[in-house]
């Protein structure tokens, strides 16, 4: 792909390149990439079977029944989360990132170059496997007759937009591993952030938690799940991009510490 | 195979490795203190000291992996992160392990190599410079020591670089392997690269290096040639004789000094083996054995260190010690 014109030199591109190339070339990534594709749409095929069998009963769902097709994203800090923590703390468990620092001793190049392949490929992932699990779960549901067609109002943007929470995910657990630089405690930061968090939230009395619960990053990245605007929630939109706004922060500290600490 | 550039570089580029008062503290604990220094082309220069001496450090300060507490590196004229290509300025091999274990040896060279957009075929030319085509696509996890040190070396060969800087290449590595990195190593300097190879070993040193830093807890000690460093050294001559006792007598004068360790054998110094068999011959005197003995550079470098007195006993435990667990 190199010609013999092209000057050998550092650039963002090749970086972002050789980045792919990391990614790819590890086992790990297929294996963990497989179990979030698995798991999104089994607990599509899981969840709509149920609902499935409560509509024959006469149940009303309203939209509800998109969300339980797209409910593997609950899961998403585990499968697509770990993916990313690892893509920046198996450099560092290895011993890789000083050969990676080497390389790229400017060093900010790198996590770019993580994140944005990270991004692109977690989205296309991502995206495929809500697609199915929505197909999926509708086609289960239909023969219920409670399917619910892409065309309908706020359905797509449900779909597609959790695509983008859980691609957004990933790179939360790899702006996490890049700041804790070490896989246990990045994905226990990210399932306690993601998971933990909320059920201890929900614990404490509503008084209290009904200030601030819509903007803890969980719920509010999972705003962009409901069709409809549900109580306890920011709209779609305003949380996914709060839910950026964190992973953003973190971003920052990642590199700031990146460029400051010893390698 | 190498480009034009390598060896005739640029008049305004200094092919060379200067610290000047580099320093590196962690807490109160100083691992490097105030190294000056100058590591200069066409040349391997041995890098030796104790382990905990601070050149693993002093290395990573050079890559920028570390940065310095106080004074600078610079590689060729720049800080190494200041090059376009820094590949191409230096390349380095590591003393720790730094590959990921679930990686392909292939593929870790051609991920390093895209980043300074290094040719596929550069990366298999270092693959069989380095004999690991056979094990190319396999997991670097499953590497022995040595195929693991051929990896990094791999990697450091990847750019072609002016600057070649060495952590320990001879760890792990069998004697076929020790072998071909010394030849490596000179064909290296002899291309006109600058070769900066870090060891605790004085004798491996003392068959690769030119030019030796030594450093002991963080402080330079010496920056000398090995040739300066021989010629301080103990030189002594063995000779075994049926008429010790006679040849004794004629040889002793000002500044000879023998010594006796065994009936029959003597050890002789402050004279050369030409001029005691030549003494030998005009006395009549038969000669069994006469054999010139140059004192390790082990000795040599202890006795270069022997006025830090504090220092020479870690050193010299250091080396012997590490010395013997290598081999």
């Amino acid at each position: 792909m190199t010609t013999v014109a092209t000057p050998i030199r550092l650039t963002q591109a090749r970086v972002a390149y050789s980045e792919w190339i990391k990614l790819r070339s590890l086992r790990s990534t297929w294996w963990t990439l497989s179990i979030f594709a698995v798991t999104t749409i089994g607990i599509a095929v899981l969840l709509s079977s149920i609902a499935a069998a409560h509509v024959t009963a006469g149940k009303h769902l309203g939209f509800n029944q998109v969300t339980l097709s797209l409910y593997g994203a609950y899961l998403a800090p585990l499968t697509i989360g770990v993916l990313g923590g690892l893509a920046a703390t198996g450099e560092y468990m290895t011993g890789m990132i000083r050969a990676s620092l080497t390389a790229v001793p400017t060093r900010l190049p790198v996590l770019w170059a993580k994140l944005g392949v990270f991004a692109l490929v977690g989205l296309i992932i991502s995206e495929i496997a809500v697609f199915i699990s929505f197909g999926i779960g509708m086609a289960i549901l239909g023969h219920a007759g409670a399917g619910i067609s892409l065309g309908q109002p706020g359905v797509l943007r449900t779909v597609a937009g959790t695509g983008l929470y859980l691609m957004l995910t990933g790179l939360f657990g790899l702006a996490i591993g890049a700041v804790v630089r070490n896989t246990a405690v990045a994905i226990s930061a990210l399932a306690g952030i993601m998971l933990v968090l909320p059920v201890v939230t929900n614990l404490l009395p509503a008084t209290w938690t009904a200030h601030f619960a819509r903007y803890l990053p969980s719920s509010a990245g999972q705003a962009i799940l409901f069709v409809r605007h549900t109580s306890g929630f920011l709209a779609p939109w305003t949380g996914l991009a709060l839910f950026a706004g964190y992973i953003a922060a973190v971003v920052a500290i990642a590199a700031v510490l990146l460029k400051r600490r010893d390698a | 195979m190498r480009p034009a550039r390598i060896c005739s570089p640029l008049p305004s580029v200094r092919l060379m490795i200067e610290a000047k008062g580099l320093t590196k503290r962690y807490g109160d604990k100083t691992a490097v203190d105030d190294l000056t220094f100058t590591v200069r082309p066409g040349a391997v220069t041995g890098f030796l000291g104790p382990n905990g001496a601070g050149k693993s450090t002093t290395i990573r300060m050079i890559l920028g992996l570390d940065a310095p507490t106080a004074g600078k590196v610079t590689v060729n004229g720049r800080k190494y992160a200041a090059h376009a290509a820094p590949m191409r300025e230096v390349g380095a091999l590591l003393e720790a392990k730094a590959v990921h274990k679930g990686r392909s040896a292939r593929e870790h060279l051609l991920a390093l190599a895209a980043t300074t957009g290094i040719s596929r075929r550069r990366v298999d030319e270092v693959i069989a410079i380095t004999g690991l085509t056979e094990v190319a696509g396999r997991r670097s996890g499953t590497f022995s020591l040595g195929m693991g040190q051929r990896l990094g070396i791999a990697a450091a060969l990847l750019g072609d670089p002016a600057t070649l800087i060495l952590d320990e290449p001879v760890n792990g590595l069998d004697p076929e392997g020790i072998h071909w990195i010394r030849n490596l190593l000179k064909g290296l300097a002899a291309e006109g690269r600058t070769v900066f190879v870090s060891s605790h070993l004085m004798s491996e040193m003392a068959l690769t290096a030119e030019q030796v830093i030594i450093v002991g807890r963080g402080r330079l000690i010496a920056d000398v040639s090995i040739a300066e460093l021989t010629a301080q050294s103990r030189h002594s001559v063995v000779v075994r004789s049926p008429q010790a006792a006679q040849l004794s007598g004629v040889l002793a004068g000002a500044g000879v000094r023998i010594t006796s360790a065994q009936t029959g054998v003597l050890e002789v110094e402050g004279l050369d083996a030409e001029t005691i068999g030549r003494q030998a011959a005009a006395h009549g005197i038969a000669l069994f054995e006469l054999t010139a003995r140059n004192a390790s550079l082990e000795e040599a470098f202890m006795e270069l260190t022997k006025d830090d007195v504090e220092y020479q006993a870690i050193a010299a435990a250091g080396m012997t010690g590490s010395g013997r667990s290598t081999r």
